[in-house]
C-alpha cells in the first residue's frame, strides 16, 4: 500500500512537470517562429488565437489527423522508435531541474551528469531515424548528425568542468546556490559564449543545422516521416533547446536567484525569475536562427575540435590554477 | 525491500537477454543498438549499488560516444548479414577459450569474496559514510592511485595520438581552403574591372 502511495505521488509529480514542459514548448515554437518573423519583416504566424497564440495547437492537430507513412523497405521497428526516443529523452532530463530551492522532482547528486548523459544519448534519435529509413539522404544527415553531436559533447563537458570547479558540487541546486555572490557568466564569460554556441550545435539549431540542411538533403533524417512521427521529433527538438536554455541558466546565470539580493528584485518567486531567464536564452536562440547563415559542414567540424576544444581545456587549466593559487577552491 | 528486488531482478533480466541477443540477432545493427541496452542496463544496475558516479560515466562514456563510433562503423557496412556472418564457425573455438577464461575469473573471484576482510584490512583508505560516491572516489583517485591514473591517462593519449598519425595522410593534389584567406579577402584583391575591346577581349591572369 505504501509502495503504492509513493507511486502515484510520484506519478502525479512527474505529470505537473511535463505538461507545463510540453505546453511551454509549444508556446516557444510560437515565440520563435515570431521573432523570426519579426527579423525578417515579415508578421509571423498571428491568425489562430490571440496573437497567434494558438498556432502550435493548430500544427499538431493537423499532424495528428494526418496518415503516418512508414516507407515499404525501412526497418519498421527502429523507424517507430525513433521519434519515440528523441522526444522521451528530450522529457526525461528535466527531471532534474531545479526551478527553485525546493521545486525540483529528483534532487540527485549527480544531477549535472544525468543531464549531459541523457542528452548525449539524443544522438541515437537521430541515428536510428537515418539508418531505419533506408534512404539516401536521410542516412546522410544521420551521418553528419552523429559527428557533429559528438564532437560539440566534447566542448560542452570541458565547460561544464569549469562550473564544476568553481562550484565544487555535481548537485544542480549547489551549483545554483554556489552563485548567490557572483553568476558564473561574469568570471567564466567566454565559457558561457562557448557554451551557447555548443548548446546550439548541440539540439542541431541553425547556423548548424546540418543534419536537416534543406538545400543539400531534403530534409536530412526527418525526410521519410510523416505525421504524428515526425510532430514527435520536432517538440523533441523544441523541448531540447529548451532543456540547452534551462542548463545555460543553471550553470551560468544563478537559476532562479535574482540578479541583485535586494527588495523589488528579491520579493519577486525563484520560479518566475528561471523562466525569465530561459526565455532570455531562447531569444538569442531565435535571433541567431533568424541572423546567422548557415556554417559549412567542414567549418563546424574545424568550429568544434580546432577552437573549441583546445580553448576550453586551456580554461579549465586557467580556472584550476586561478582557484588554487588564490585559495578560491570550494571546501 | 521487494520493491529492490523486484527492480533487480528486472534489469539483471534485460542486461542478460539484451547480451544474449548481441549475439543471437541477425541484424548486426540491431546487435548494436542490443548492445547499448546492454549498457545501459549495467548502469542502472551500477546506479541501484549506489555507484551513481560510475553509472552515469558508463552512460555518458561508453553509451554516448564509444557506441556511437560503433553504430556508426557498423551502418556503413555491407547490408549482406549473412556474409559478414560466414566466419562464424571458424572463429568459435576462440571464442570458447575466451569465454572459458572469463569464466574462471568470476570463479576466482566469487570464491576470493570470503577473503575480502583481508585485503580491506592491508588498504589503508578511511572510508567515510557520510561523503558521496563522487567525492570518495575523487579522492582515492587523486591521493593514493594518483599515479596509476596519471599514466593510464597517458596511455590512452598516446593510443589516440597513434591512431591519429597512422591514419593522417596529406593529400597534395586537392585544393585547401583556408578560412582566414578566406574571410580577409577584400573587393579590391578580387574584382578589377577591365575595358574589354570588342572582338579581341582581354587576357586574364590568375
Amino acid at each position: 500500500m505504501d509502495y503504492a502511495i509513493y507511486f502515484f505521488n510520484d506519478l502525479l509529480k512527474i505529470f505537473a512537470l511535463v505538461i507545463p514542459v510540453l505546453i511551454s514548448v509549444a508556446m516557444i515554437v510560437w515565440v520563435d517562429r515570431r521573432v523570426w518573423g519579426a527579423v525578417q519583416l515579415r508578421k509571423g504566424p498571428n491568425v489562430v488565437g490571440p496573437f497567434g497564440l494558438f498556432q502550435t495547437l493548430a500544427d499538431a492537430l493537423k499532424y495528428i489527423f494526418k496518415e503516418v507513412i512508414i516507407p515499404v523497405r525501412a526497418n519498421k521497428v527502429i523507424f517507430v522508435i525513433a521519434p519515440i526516443v528523441t522526444m522521451s529523452l528530450a522529457l526525461v532530463s528535466w527531471a532534474v531541474i531545479p526551478f527553485s530551492e525546493t521545486l525540483v522532482v529528483a534532487d540527485i547528486n549527480v544531477g549535472i551528469l544525468y543531464i549531459f548523459a541523457v542528452s548525449s544519448l539524443g544522438v541515437y534519435g537521430i541515428i536510428m531515424a537515418g539508418w531505419a529509413s533506408n534512404s539516401k539522404y536521410p542516412f546522410l544527415g544521420a551521418l553528419r548528425s552523429a559527428a557533429q553531436m559528438v564532437s560539440y559533447e566534447v566542448s560542452i563537458g570541458l565547460i561544464i568542468i569549469n562550473v564544476l570547479l568553481c562550484a565544487g558540487s555535481l548537485n544542480l541546486k549547489d551549483i545554483v546556490l554556489a552563485q548567490k555572490n557572483i553568476w558564473f557568466a561574469i568570471p567564466l564569460f567566454p565559457m558561457f559564449v562557448i557554451f551557447f554556441i555548443s548548446a546550439l550545435a548541440e539540439t542541431n539549431r541553425p547556423p548548424f543545422d546540418l543534419p536537416e540542411a534543406e538545400a543539400e538533403l531534403v530534409a536530412g533524417y526527418q525526410t521519410e516521416y510523416s505525421g504524428m512521427m515526425y510532430a514527435l521529433f520536432w517538440l523533441g527538438e523544441y523541448a531540447n533547446i529548451l532543456l540547452m536554455c534551462a542548463l545555460g541558466t543553471i550553470l551560468f546565470l544563478g537559476g532562479w536567484l535574482s540578479p541583485i539580493d535586494v527588495y523589488p528584485f528579491n520579493a519577486i518567486p525563484g520560479p518566475i525569475w528561471f523562466i525569465f531567464k530561459i526565455l532570455l536564452l531562447f531569444f538569442l536562440f531565435a535571433m541567431v536562427k533568424a541572423i546567422v547563415p548557415r556554417y559549412r559542414y567542414d567549418q563546424l567540424m574545424r568550429l568544434g575540435w580546432k577552437i573549441f576544444l583546445p580553448f576550453s581545456l586551456f580554461w579549465v587549466v586557467l580556472t584550476s590554477a586561478f582557484l588554487y593559487f588564490f585559495n578560491l577552491l570550494p571546501a | 525491500m521487494i520493491a529492490h528486488a523486484i527492480i533487480f531482478y528486472f534489469l539483471s533480466t534485460i542486461t542478460i537477454l539484451s547480451t544474449i541477443m548481441v549475439i543471437a540477432s541477425r541484424n548486426t545493427v540491431h546487435s548494436v543498438f542490443f548492445l547499448i541496452l546492454d549498457f545501459v542496463s549495467a548502469a542502472c544496475l551500477f546506479i541501484m549499488l549506489g555507484a551513481e558516479f560510475v553509472g552515469m560515466i558508463l552512460l555518458i562514456v561508453y553509451v554516448g560516444a564509444v557506441a556511437v563510433l560503433f553504430l556508426f562503423v557498423v551502418m556503413m557496412l555491407e547490408g549482406n548479414f549473412e556474409k559478414i556472418k560466414q566466419g562464424f564457425l571458424q572463429y568459435l573455438p576462440i571464442g570458447f577459450f575466451i569465454g572459458i577464461v572469463i569464466f574462471l575469473e568470476l570463479i576466482v573471484v566469487i570464491g576470493g569474496w570470503q577473503y575480502k576482510s583481508e585485503f580491506i584490512g592491508t588498504s589503508k583508505i578511511i572510508y567515510n559514510a557520510n561523503e558521496t560516491n563522487t567525492e570518495q572516489l575523487g579522492k582515492l583517485i587523486y591521493t593514493d592511485f594518483f599515479l596509476p591514473f596519471q599514466i593510464s591517462g597517458l596511455v590512452l593519449l598516446v593510443a589516440m595520438i597513434g591512431a591519429i598519425l597512422l591514419t593522417f595522410r596529406r593529400r597534395t593534389n586537392m585544393k585547401r581552403q583556408d578560412m582566414v584567406k578566406q574571410s580577409s579577402r577584400e573587393r579590391v584583391d578580387s574584382i578589377s574591372s577591365v575595358d574589354a575591346e570588342i572582338n579581341k577581349g582581354v587576357k586574364i591572369n590568375d
